[in-house]
């Protein structure tokens, strides 16, 4: 059975790191919902989060896989039920359209999307929330004059504290062993 | 040995044993065959250093993770001695049928053209078991890996699960310059020896006395035995037409030989060990000969065929 699943990896910031993380995906024929990657709490420490849908045995293997890159300092898997999570959606509409059926009181109020910008003949409107969420949003606005879109990855916390002081430590730890053995 | 060219009896006998010790190996396609079909009655124990290997291909019943020479030492301890006597039996009889039906031939041959084997046999007679035994990817692999007999450790160097073509004549030049004092013989096919052909550079100018063993048969010969055995022979791009070996070694100071004759077998492979410098020795063998026993792709181990 399949299902969704958000991998977190704490990894060193080196260049060609992001090529060899998803060789480990593409050599499984596995295709990546999603990927971001960014900064994250501990200082020189990047965070990548991977969405992908497949099965537990899989991304068991694939996370112990992720390990064994030098530079992937320690990865985990959890369920959607486990993390909490955000995608963002921009969306470009025409203005003109815009004006008819109070669309823009009825995004705001009934949607939660916030204008980010508006221009003379199109304005630029954000949604976050689960990717159905925004999707729905999508399919609302195509009538009106969707001009163009764009929708982010997701970004994920996981929500057991006690987990996550875990890892912070053992990343952390890592992180000095290798420092000194480099000032060796 | 196990595996896609390994022994008659362990793969007869691998979907029959009650436990199976799996120590630092991987379970790779060539050494299971088909995956829903290897094993499935017996119980796993796994010991390996690397997490992501337990469980990866083969589910294990009892992993032990941690240095092999460490976790080996404590779990021996631990195991009574027992005696299956009727179960050795079974690979004894195993190992008979295949001397008969496919050693012999391959080391004894009493006619025909040479074999990748009797050159290997003969190897083994001249140098007692003292050689470091290097090879390329191919036939000629697995018949020097089948045949080649060792007296210690340190003393094969294969390109296994990387299955590398080129990687003989390198790996035998740093072996040679790793243990100087050792005879290391490169045994290579016609086809990779062209892949890294420019190395006999290197062993001219350090004077590394690395032995060569061309086993020529003008073929690559391990995809035209699959052309062979199952697409009708329908070979395509397998053929080869060699250049002349032993003249392109005498561009490097090479001193070379090529001998297609079984009479020459002999004193061709003493004067190569005799020899001071590094020596190229280009065999001719049977063009269209197999390596068996084999496992073909996709067929469980226990449908290992020995022709």
């Amino acid at each position: 059975m399949t299902r969704d699943f958000t991998i977190t990896a704490f990894t060193e910031n080196h260049i060609g790191l992001l090529n060899r993380i998803t060789s480990v995906f593409t050599r499984r024929h596995l295709n990546i919902e999603s990927l971001n990657a960014s900064e994250s709490q501990i200082p020189g420490i990047h965070r990548f989060t991977i969405v992908l849908n497949t099965t537990e045995e899989m991304v068991q293997k694939l996370v112990l896989q992720l390990e064994k890159q030098v530079e992937v300092i320690k990865a985990v898997y959890h369920t959607d039920e486990e993390t909490v999570f955000q995608e963002i959606t921009l969306f470009k509409i025409s203005v003109e359209k815009a004006a008819e059926d109070n669309l823009v009181e009825r995004l705001i109020r009934d949607k939660n999307a916030r204008i980010l910008s508006v221009e003379q003949d199109f304005m630029i409107i954000e949604k976050t929330g689960h990717k159905a969420e925004n999707d729905d949003l999508l399919e609302f606005l195509k009538p009106y004059g969707l001009i163009d879109y764009v929708k982010s990855g997701r970004v994920s916390l996981i929500k057991p504290n006690e987990e996550i002081k875990h890892l912070q430590k053992l990343v952390k730890e890592a992180r000095q062993t290798d420092h000194k053995q480099s000032l060796n | 040995m196990l595996g896609m060219h390994g022994n008659y009896g362990p793969n007869k006998l691998t979907n029959e044993c009650d436990v199976l010790i799996a120590i630092g190996m991987r379970f790779d396609d060539r050494v299971t065959g088909n995956l829903a079909k290897y094993a499935k009655q017996a119980k796993v124990v796994h010991l390996d250093i690397d997490p992501s290997e337990i469980n990866k291909n083969v589910k294990v019943d009892a992993p032990v993770l941690g240095d092999c020479k460490e976790s080996l030492r404590q779990l021996t301890e631990l195991v009574k001695r027992k005696s299956h006597q009727s179960w050795l039996d079974q690979f004894r009889a195993y190992d008979e049928v295949e001397k008969a039906q496919v050693i012999d031939g391959e080391l004894n041959p009493a006619e025909g053209q040479m074999t990748m084997g009797e050159v290997i046999r003969e190897v083994n007679e001249l140098t007692q078991g003292d050689a470091i035994l290097v090879t390329d990817v191919g036939q000629h692999q697995m018949v020097a890996c089948r045949y080649t007999q060792f007296k210690q450790s340190k003393s094969n160097i294969t390109s296994g699960g990387l299955g590398t073509m080129g990687f003989c004549l390198p790996a035998a030049l740093g072996a040679k310059l790793g243990a100087p004092d050792r005879e290391v013989i490169a045994v290579i096919g016609d086809g990779g020896f062209q892949m890294t052909i420019q190395e006999l550079g290197t062993i001219f100018q350090t004077r590394a006395a690395v032995k060569i063993i061309i086993l020529n048969n003008s073929f690559l010969g391990m995809v035209r035995q699959w052309q062979q055995l199952f697409f009708d022979k329908r070979y395509s791009s397998t053929e080869l037409i060699n250049p002349d070996f032993v003249k392109i070694a005498e561009g490097y100071g090479i001193k070379g030989r090529s001998i297609d004759q079984r009479a020459d077998l002999k004193s061709a492979v003493a004067e190569m060990l005799n020899h001071e410098g590094s020596f190229l020795l280009e065999v001719h063998v049977g063009k269209e000969d197999n390596v068996f026993p084999m496992v073909p792709t996709g067929a469980s181990v226990s449908d290992v065929r020995l022709s």
